[in-house]
């Protein structure tokens, strides 16, 4: 197989404030194979957006302090320098953002949007830029586009602002294209449009796509394989489908209980998760999910756990359970059991899973 | 748009009959100075103040005076006459406004320039050392008294009385002839007009450019690849300037009106200068006239900026 076109690995961001340190990606690693999705799964501050703004070259900044490996195309980005940084950026890796109206300039027209996102990487007169930027607005589905590329950004719905910001990142047809929360700002309706319109580009255009969301549903729309942040970590990996069949980690199973679904019966309650992330300055020692956890045991508050293989293919988590114990319980909840049916029916042991940690062992690398 | 300006347009005219009767009722009737006792000369008889009073139309009622004022006004645009030395009030002020024109547009391209120059550099540095020197030297020029600041200026650079020769100073420029001649003379009292000005507006773009710098749209322009230099000047910048456009309208207009101290101070025929001597002397009508005048550049200039505004801010439609 192919070298994947971004590898990330063992990424940290730590943010140096008066605080004291934000450890705001805190060893992540992942890989993304050219023209495939991945979508990133978590809460707000689990690091989902910190770590594509590194692979961006945006968290750049006295305070930052980046390790780690980010290997695009075989070059490493946090070794490239900025100017290197910034012919990829835009060019080769481009972004659209949550909210559509306020990502785009209210003072200047689209059309000079896109022309000049196309001419920062391409030495091309206005008017081929202009040529390009409506062919753009025309293949993400931008009505008369020889019109609206005078208009400018408040002239457009939502929805349209989205397709103009996608327009705006694949005009220099990037390999990759990180989506950050794109379709939060929107209306339900209109979210499936993007949705459908970033995988359809994804198709015709060969764009590899990473999808950042805290929306499970989303992903299961876009993603062939999905990550699961929390605080700053990777807890669980898999392809979409083995993440929502069978799914190993506890926080996974906390939201995919909190989605409401239309096939599960009317009088069932969605089940929240309790609690809040942890303080990324000062991490709990042991499992960060252990405070919100309903199935912690006393020995998950001293461990750290590591990304270890579970059931099926590329499937890695990093929960404390054993393995069988995980299974155990996530048949229980997927049959409508609550967590605390689940956990009255399965005996769960204080004994840590096969892939943990001993005790007291330094835990270098997720 | 053409409607909007005629609209605004006629609520200039009645706000300027507003402003009229205000200044005639302020002057009239409280106690001013009898500009019939002004005119009447040393120990005069009560019979020559009551002429002069006659002849100036000042034994007439109030509302009749207004009304006759008014009827001067807009009928033959005659401000009327100064009460000191009879001169018609409007040959009075066009002789002068072309000074205080060149005076008030020099300082204002001095202190744009600097005061956007310095804002940036400022925001750019944010907490550095540069921030830190710039933004007290501002704090120290938005202090200083203008007043006092000529002085000063005149004390250490004026050619004739200063430490060092350097610059024209007090009165020079009545007896320059050429725009540049003029230009040169004016340069100190240039400089000390803007100080206080450029100091405000630095501040006003530091935090404006601060603010923009965090908004989503910066992040885009710099996802894009831009260099940071293009992402502060075209992205950054000319969001955070259009606020400081419309203070400098505002400014302008209200230094037609006279920048009082600055041509007092350097000795300088303007509008300005003209009201301060008014005031000094009683001079009612010459002081009614100033003030419509810096009532009407206001006006005008509000006016412009807004027009303005819709070409600065695409989304602001009239």
């Amino acid at each position: 197989m192919a070298e994947p076109l971004l590898q990330v690995e063992d990424l940290r961001v730590h943010f140096e404030t008066e605080d004291g340190v934000v450890k705001a990606v805190d060893g992540v690693s992942y890989t993304v194979d050219a023209g495939k999705a991945l979508g990133i799964v978590g809460e707000s501050g689990s690091g989902k957006s910190v770590s594509s703004m590194t692979v961006m070259g945006l968290t750049r900044a006295s305070n930052a302090h980046i390790t780690g490996r980010i290997l695009f195309d075989g070059k490493d980005l946090l070794a490239a320098s900025d100017d290197e940084m910034r012919a990829v950026r835009g060019g080769q890796i481009a972004m659209i953002f949550q909210d559509p109206l306020s990502s785009l300039h209210p003072f200047y027209r689209v059309g000079d949007q896109l022309v000049e996102a196309r001419r920062v990487h391409h030495d091309e007169s206005k008017a081929q830029a202009r040529d390009r930027a409506i062919e753009m607005l025309s293949l993400v589905g931008i009505p008369d586009p020889r019109r609206r590329v005078d208009s400018y950004p408040h002239e457009f719905s939502g929805g349209m602002r989205q397709r103009v910001m996608t327009a705006m990142a694949l005009i220099n047809d990037p390999k990759l294209l990180i989506a950050d929360e794109p379709t939060t700002a929107l209306d339900v309706t209109v979210q499936a449009q993007i949705l459908e319109l970033i995988q359809k580009l994804q198709h015709e255009l060969d764009t590899a796509v990473v999808m950042i969301t805290h929306d499970l549903g989303v992903v299961a729309e876009v993603a062939e394989e999905i990550a699961v942040m929390y605080a700053g970590r990777i807890v669980e990996k898999g392809h979409a489908d083995t993440i929502f069949a069978e799914p190993e980690h506890p926080y996974t199973w906390g939201l995919l209980n909190s989605i409401p679904r239309l096939d599960t019966p009317r009088d069932q309650e969605l089940v929240p998760i309790p609690g809040r992330p942890p303080s990324l300055i000062t991490r709990p020692p042991g499992c960060s999910f252990a405070p919100r956890c309903p199935y912690v045991r006393e020995a998950h508050r001293r461990v750290d756990p590591v990304l270890a293989s579970a059931e099926g293919a590329d499937h890695t988590v990093a929960c404390l359970l054993p393995s069988q114990t995980r299974r155990a319980l996530w048949s229980r909840l997927r049959a409508g059991a609550s967590p605390e049916e689940a956990k009255e029916a399965v005996n769960i042991p204080e004994t840590l899973s096969e892939s943990a940690p001993k005790e007291g062992e330094e835990v270098t690398s997720a | 748009m053409a409607a909007y300006i005629l609209r605004r347009l006629l609520w200039t005219v009645l706000l300027l009959l507003v402003i009229t009767a205000v200044t005639f009722v302020i002057f009239y009737v409280l106690p001013s100075g009898d500009p019939a006792k002004l005119r009447a000369g040393r120990s005069p008889s009560p019979e020559t103040i009551a002429a002069i009073r006659h002849s100036l139309g000042l034994d007439k009622s109030l509302p009749v005076q207004y009304w006759e004022y008014i009827k001067k006004l807009v009928l033959h645009f005659d401000f009327g006459n100064s009460y000191v030395n009879d001169q018609p009030v409007k040959t009075l002020m066009f002789d002068r406004l072309p000074n205080t024109m060149f005076l008030v547009f020099g300082a204002a391209i001095i202190w744009f320039v600097a005061g956007v120059f310095i804002g940036i550099v400022s925001a750019v540095a944010r907490g550095s050392f540069w921030d830190r020197f710039l933004m007290g030297g501002a704090l120290v020029a938005i202090s200083a008294p203008v007043y006092w600041l000529g002085l000063v200026a005149l004390y250490l650079f004026a050619n004739d009385i200063g430490v060092w020769h350097v610059f024209p100073g007090a009165g020079a420029y009545q007896d320059a002839h050429g725009f540049f001649h003029k230009a040169w003379t004016l340069v100190m009292p240039w400089l000390v007009l803007s100080a206080a000005f450029a100091a405000i507006y630095a501040r006003l773009l530091r935090s404006n450019l601060l603010e923009t710098m965090s908004e989503d749209y910066i992040r885009t322009a710099r996802a894009k690849g831009l260099r940071e230099k293009r992402v502060i000047l075209r992205h950054g910048v000319r969001s955070a300037i259009t606020p400081v456009i419309t203070v400098l309208g505002l400014d302008i207009g209200i230094l037609m009106g006279g920048a009082i101290l600055t041509e007092t101070v350097f000795n300088i025929d303007g509008i300005g200068r003209l009201s301060y001597d008014a005031i000094q002397r009683g001079d009612v009508s010459t002081i009614q006239g100033t003030t419509l005048v810096l009532a009407l550049a206001v006006a005008i200039m509000s006016l412009v900026v807004d027009v303005l505004y819709a070409f600065l801010d695409p989304r602001v439609r009239y």
